[in-house]
């Protein structure tokens, strides 16, 4: 699954970050890396964007912009 | 001359910082894009030094327009120090870009600020450990309190005359590090010597604007594709992700080892934004928000200290058995006194002390705007704003990135503008460039407080409808411009950090607000007693019988500006308002949006035209000012941001088109009712 379809609560392990291009970058030069661990802490009045906490910081991003992030549910011990 | 450049991540305090080593009274916000333009000031206590604010930045590859601007002075000026500016409290993503500055090879002292909030917290920093690790001194400090401010500078301005750049640490891998140094190998004869690592992580990474930096040929850049490639089956990533994860890693590890965890810090954040972010409570509190601003600036503040100005200004008491003058009166009697010729007792008296004296009169109205503003961009509300409408204006082409500078335009519309400089999708930033002046900036505020205050009086709807319908203009604007070809449609990205809220020192917002204030003085002591003064003359010369005078006793119909003024009528009075004197207040208004007052007060001495005193007209007439071309500065600021002629024409067409057909609207159908 990917952040696009994430509900409030949850805290996802990153898996793989799709694309090419700038935001992809962006996203990786947020922090937005394999193996990091995101809180989905809220989302906007209308449903979107979403708000995240990751690397003890909160960062929003469009649904839209997370279908880019693969992620599992979860905290994945293994990183 | 030495250049010490303030480089850090958005919101890590450069900007206090830069102020309080030179001085300056820079706007300090706790939004990501306060800064979109380097400032350079000298260090007040060393004149040949320079201080340079730069955009914040959380990468070296530039993401968004602004951050280019961070990217050209570090590799193409090079300063010769970096003061790298990072935030204590989000250490390991402030780290992530200390790592990528260290590559320039330019002398480099990081400083961590927020040392206050963190002793708060009770958590320790081991800065011995931290410049060890990253071969560069470090120290740290608090901007806001003005801790540590010095020692950091000193130590820049010693390792820039030092000229020592970072010791090179290992931050990568042992399989990236043989890549790089491969690439090192075949691009030899690209690579400058200043500013290496730099371009080999670059060129890693494939970035293309460091291979046509460099001048990196298609062979060259070929070979050293296959090089990276077989570096991503070896290491089973991809290049830019690979890069970016080793260096968190490297910037997890250090801030982990230098950081000694705290208590819980995020409370305050966390609780305020139970209610300021709850999924019902939000948008209210938001509306609320800046309702509050305009009720307290143009309500609250409006009425009693326009009398109040107005007495200063004009009024005469008489206190003790002597009478007393305010200002204007006092110079009449001054002026009669030395004998001056009446037509330059009537220069500086009608034209302008009641010119500028009228616009002056709204200065505590303005003055609490200001404070508003400057507190909502200190506090970290901001950005939650952009988080929250975000959705609401997707569909119109605009993003929630929008938002920020909407409000400053509130303030007044040229940092609106540039603002709008933090959006990365072209058409997403020129259609918020485009509709960024149709809310009332400050300089619009006293024409609705004199239309409010005269043809309305005590009606409280006025101010809010001024606002109303310049948001009405932006979503017009957006659903009738959005995917037409010059704004053509697709998904803008939206990623924003939100800042913890932070209660704006008192110095800061009085600096704030002080700054803003004096721009307005300015303007007002410059280019509207000029304005005033020209009006004047234009309206006191003319044709009168027979011969070119002056035209004493007020005779203002046979004046040059009567004349100009009545060729332009008819094309108003379809609004309702064919007098010469509210076309050529409104005309002037292209100068300066106080211009409008202050032409009305000298052409009208004080008052409104009869025309404008039916409310349907002088609706017509305000809605108008409000929305039509914004005045000339902020206009250069439009020009300069679309960097396309098309686009400002465009823009500047469509504010006065659209202005002129709803002044058309609501004075025709107003006049039925």
């Amino acid at each position: 699954m990917t952040l696009e379809q994430a509900k409030v609560g949850q805290t996802f392990t990153v898996l793989h970050i799709r694309g090419e291009g700038a935001l992809r970058r962006r996203l990786l030069d947020m922090g937005i890396l394999p193996g990091t661990a995101v809180t989905v802490t809220g989302a906007a009045p209308l449903g979107d964007p979403l708000e995240l906490t990751l690397r003890g910081y909160t960062l929003t991003l469009r649904r839209a912009d997370g279908g880019l992030v693969e992620v599992a549910e979860g905290r994945n011990r293994r990183w | 001359m030495v250049t010490i450049a303030l480089v850090g991540g958005p919101n890590a305090g450069k900007t206090t910082l830069f102020n309080a080593l030179t001085g300056d009274r820079q706007l300090v916000g706790n939004w990501p894009g306060v800064t979109v333009e380097k400032k350079s000031g000298v260090w007040t206590e060393n004149l040949s030094v320079r201080i340079l604010d730069l955009p914040g930045i959380y990468a070296l590859t530039p993401y968004t327009p602004e951050e280019g601007v961070t990217r050209r002075v570090l590799t193409g000026q090079r300063p010769d120090a970096i003061l790298n500016l990072v935030d204590g409290v989000n250490l390991e993503r402030s780290l992530y870009l200390t790592v990528q500055l260290l590559e320039l090879g330019i002398p480099m002292v990081v400083a961590v600020n927020r040392l206050d909030v963190l002793e708060k917290r009770g958590q320790a920093l081991d800065t011995a450990q931290l410049s060890d690790r990253l071969g560069c001194p470090v120290t740290a400090l608090s901007a806001a309190k003005g801790q540590g401010v010095d020692r950091a500078v000193k130590l820049a301005l010693s390792q820039a005359r030092a000229g020592t750049p970072p010791r090179p640490v290992s931050i990568f891998s042992q399989r990236v590090e043989r890549a790089l140094e491969d690439i090192g190998v075949l691009a030899r004869s690209v690579l400058p010597r200043e500013g290496r690592a730099f371009y080999l992580s670059k060129l890693f990474e494939g970035e293309e604007e460091a291979q046509k930096a460099l001048g990196a040929g298609l062979a060259l850049r070929q070979r050293i594709d296959l090089v990276v490639s077989v570096c991503e089956e070896d290491v089973n990533d991809d290049r830019v992700e690979r890069i970016a994860a080793e260096r968190y890693a490297f910037a997890g590890d250090l801030a982990h080892r230098c950081l000694t965890k705290g208590r819980g810090g995020r409370s305050m954040t966390a609780l305020l934004d139970r209610v300021l972010l709850h999924p019902l409570l939000a948008l209210p509190a938001f509306a609320a928000a800046l309702l509050g601003m305009f009720w307290l600036s143009i309500c609250l503040m409006g009425g009693w200290t326009e009398t109040l100005m107005a007495t200063i200004f004009r009024g005469r008491w008489s206190l003790l058995g002597r009478e007393l003058l305010g200002v204007v009166p006092l110079l009449d009697y001054a002026l009669s006194r030395m004998g001056c010729p009446d037509w330059l007792t009537s220069l500086a008296v009608d034209g302008v002390a009641a010119g500028v004296g009228t616009v002056l009169t709204f200065l505590p109205q303005l003055a609490a705007l200001f404070f508003c503003l400057t507190f909502l961009e200190g506090c970290g509300y901001l950005s939650r704003g952009a988080y929250l409408l975000d959705r609401a204006v997707r569909r119109l082409g605009l993003s929630g990135k929008s938002v920020a500078p909407y409000i400053l335009a509130c303030g007044c519309g040229v940092p609106g503008v540039l603002a709008c400089r933090t959006i990365r999708r072209e058409s997403c930033r020129r259609l918020t460039v485009m509709t960024t002046t149709f809310l009332p900036c400050g300089a619009k505020l006293p024409v609705i407080a004199l239309i409010a205050g005269t043809v309305f009086p005590g009606a409280w709807w006025v101010a809010p409808t001024a606002y109303l319908a310049g948001v009405g203009a932006i979503l017009l604007t957006g659903w009738l411009f959005w995917g037409s070809r010059w704004f053509p449609p697709g998904d803008t990205p939206f990623l924003l950090e939100l800042p913890d809220y932070r209660l704006p020192a008192l110095g800061d917002l009085v600096r704030g607000t002080g700054r803003r204030v004096e721009e307005f003085l300015r303007k007002a002591g410059s280019l509207l007693v000029l304005a005033s003064a020209a009006v004047w003359f234009a309206a006191s010369f003319g044709w009168s019988q027979g011969a070119f005078r002056y035209l004493a006793g007020g005779n203002l119909e046979c004046s040059l500006l009567a004349g100009v003024g009545e060729l332009l009528e008819p094309l108003f009075a379809p609004l309702g308002w064919g007098d010469w004197r509210a076309v050529v207040a409104a005309i002037t208004g292209l100068l300066a949006k106080e211009s409008i007052v202050g032409t009305l007060a000298v052409l009208c001495s004080g008052g409104l035209p009869e025309c404008l005193m039916v409310p349907a007209a002088a609706l017509s007439f305000l809605l108008f000012n409000l929305l039509c071309a914004p005045c000339l500065a902020a206009l250069g600021a439009i020009r300069q941001e679309m960097a396309s002629p098309r686009h400002f024409w465009l823009t500047v067409g469509w504010q006065t088109g659209l202005a002129w057909f709803v002044a058309l609207g609501v004075y025709q159908v107003g006049s039925l009712l």
